[in-house]
């Protein structure tokens, strides 16, 4: 996401003129780490699901040029923010079971709560574990490591059950020209979005302010003893 | 007139940092809306001794849920425990820190108080009954400020952006029973470890000095480690591309896709300034920025920048520094 945003008119989202839309990088994680389960037990379905305007769909055809077997899509047009509403919707559709694993990538990009797989966990009564840097899968039970600030935890839990995706599980592939023919021709199925009322309101955008930043205080090793000087007496952390 | 409660976090049998700025925070809404404070701490028995830290910083009352149980994480018991107190009280808010384990168990409480929440926030706005909140999306690009609807407000706030202060309180010591049998989580820890002895954490420190490319290969880190080591109490972190290379853990990593850090020093070494890696640090108070390149990005967030090579550089700040702190 290396690109420069512009606040839309009205000033509650941003103007996606220009922007490509793709999976977020912890969604691709995600995805990434279905297909590796899927071609380790050499059996199973890997389903691709995403809420949104059609936009989504793009999404989706990436999942599946990547490898996945079919997509869903709940359409719902506008802006989606309430993770608990995102959250009640996805447990809605994924409520009848069917699954051994859903899998989240730990946050979005854009709203960036990282809420909405704990929160479906809760919503469906499975067992949740959130942030995993790897995963190890039996059929019956999901073998993960979390990473903390320092420190880590090894954890296990019985399926089916809902983990949420981190960096450092696996690096998603490139799609290959004949995934890319095949995803033209895999399952897409359109559903609404059973969205409860979003009681998140988003009240304004705005860029962050500019830094006052951009001082270079000198060359070299030279600008050292300049450094400890603003550092002691200016910003006063030393 | 509705109370705060705030989630103590604690790990290895104390209060983490993380868990006084929940307390910061909740003291912050409590005092716009007139309520009080309760700090929720969870542990193995014998955490309750550290209830007068939060009493330090602004608790009016502290819960105390001790169990075996509850020696490591446990989210499954420790959100049950919460929504059950915040369902049998008057509050109007609940508060943790967005670590780890925060942004773990804030989701978990909303979606059992069926909630929405508001994640990783810098700064909160109380308006009578109604909390404002505002949180960087977008890869920190854009500032959305949002107002939480309905009621209890469910916020995690992010590392370093509330500052706990010496506002003691009474902070009267309440022990709580676990909402239902911690034992019986259906997520099993079977081993727990730190990322490196002695380490210091990369959400509690205030100072981080960060490396990147600029450093050319993996052992040059120790210039790093140096001069983290001269500052006494310095985390050291490093960029996405350092840590994809494997010069450093994945957990070191600063960034929109590792950890999001709000210290008072930031020290960005051989870092060009990669958005996804400025999205992880332009929050800190005072950054400073070497490197050998005048038009990396890097400089336009630095408050003090200074042109050069990483490599020559360090070991002469390392100097200067314990020079500083002895003098």
């Amino acid at each position: 996401m290396d690109v420069r945003f512009k606040i839309a008119p009205g000033g509650k989202s941003v103007d996606e003129t220009g922007l490509k839309f793709d999976i977020s990088d912890f969604d691709g994680y995600a995805v990434e780490a279905a297909l590796q389960i899927k071609e380790k037990a050499g059996v199973g379905e890997v389903v691709v699901i995403s809420l949104g305007g059609d936009v989504v769909q793009e999404t989706l055809r990436k999942a599946m040029s990547m490898g996945a077997d079919r997509a869903v899509h709940l359409k719902h047009d506008g802006a989606v923010v309430d993770s608990f509403a995102i959250a009640s919707a996805l447990a809605a559709e994924l409520k009848d079971g069917g699954y051994d694993l859903i899998m989240f990538g730990r946050m979005s990009i854009d709203t960036a709560h990282g809420a909405v797989g704990a929160i479906v966990a809760e919503l469906l009564g499975l067992p949740c574990v959130t942030a995993i840097s790897k995963l190890e899968f039996d059929g019956t039970t999901a073998k993960m490591r979390r990473e903390l600030e320092g420190a880590y935890e090894l954890v296990e839990c019985a399926l089916p059950a809902v983990v949420t995706i981190d960096e450092g599980i696996a690096r998603p592939r490139y799609p290959s020209l004949k995934g890319i023919m095949a995803a033209k021709k895999k399952p897409l199925e359109v559903k609404p979005a059973q969205l409860p009322e979003q009681r998140l309101a988003l009240d304004s955008f705005a860029l962050p302010p500019e830094r006052s930043g951009g001082r270079i205080i000198g060359e070299g090793s030279a600008a050292v003893p300049e450094l400890i000087r603003l550092l002691k007496e200016e910003a006063k952390v030393l | 007139m509705s109370n705060v409660l705030a989630f103590a976090e604690s790990r290895g049998g104390d209060v983490r940092r993380a868990g006084l700025e929940a307390v910061a925070a909740a003291r912050k809404i409590a005092d716009a809306s007139g309520g009080q404070v309760h700090a929720i701490l969870f542990g193995a028995p014998g955490i309750g001794a550290h209830a007068p830290k939060l009493a330090a910083v602004g608790a009016d009352s502290v819960l105390v849920v001790e169990h075996a149980g509850f020696t490591n994480n446990n989210p499954e018991a420790v959100s049950a425990t919460i929504a059950a107190r915040m369902q049998s009280g008057a509050y109007g808010a609940f508060t943790c820190a967005a670590s780890a384990t925060g942004k773990d168990i804030a989701p978990r409480v909303a979606a059992k108080l069926k909630v929405p929440l508001a994640a990783d926030v810098i700064s909160f706005e109380v308006k009578g009954d109604a909390i404002t909140a505002t949180h960087p999306g977008y890869t920190g690009k854009v500032l959305q400020t949002m107002t939480l609807i309905a009621k209890p407000a469910v916020v995690s706030v992010r590392p370093g952006a509330f500052l706990p202060g010496q506002v003691a309180k009474a902070g009267t010591v309440e022990a709580l029973a676990s909402a239902g049998d911690p034992s019986a989580s259906r997520v099993k820890i079977t081993e727990t470890g730190t990322g490196g002895a002695g380490k210091i954490d990369l959400g509690e420190a205030k100072i981080i000095i960060s490396g990147g490319r600029g450093l050319k290969e993996a052992s040059n880190f120790k210039l790093v480690e140096d001069l983290a080591a001269a500052f006494g109490n310095a985390a050291v972190g490093a960029t996405r591309a350092v840590t994809d290379d494997g010069w450093r853990p994945h957990s070191d990593q600063i960034g929109q896709t590792g950890r999001l850090v709000s210290p008072d020093l930031y020290i960005a070494a051989g870092i060009s300034g990669a958005i996804q890696h400025l999205a992880g640090m332009r929050t800190s108070k005072t950054i400073v920025a070497i490197n050998k390149d005048k038009e990396a990005p890097i400089f336009k967030l630095a408050d003090y920048g200074i042109v050069g090579d990483v490599i020559e550089i360090l070991p002469v700040l390392t100097a200067a520094v314990k020079q500083a702190r002895a003098g």
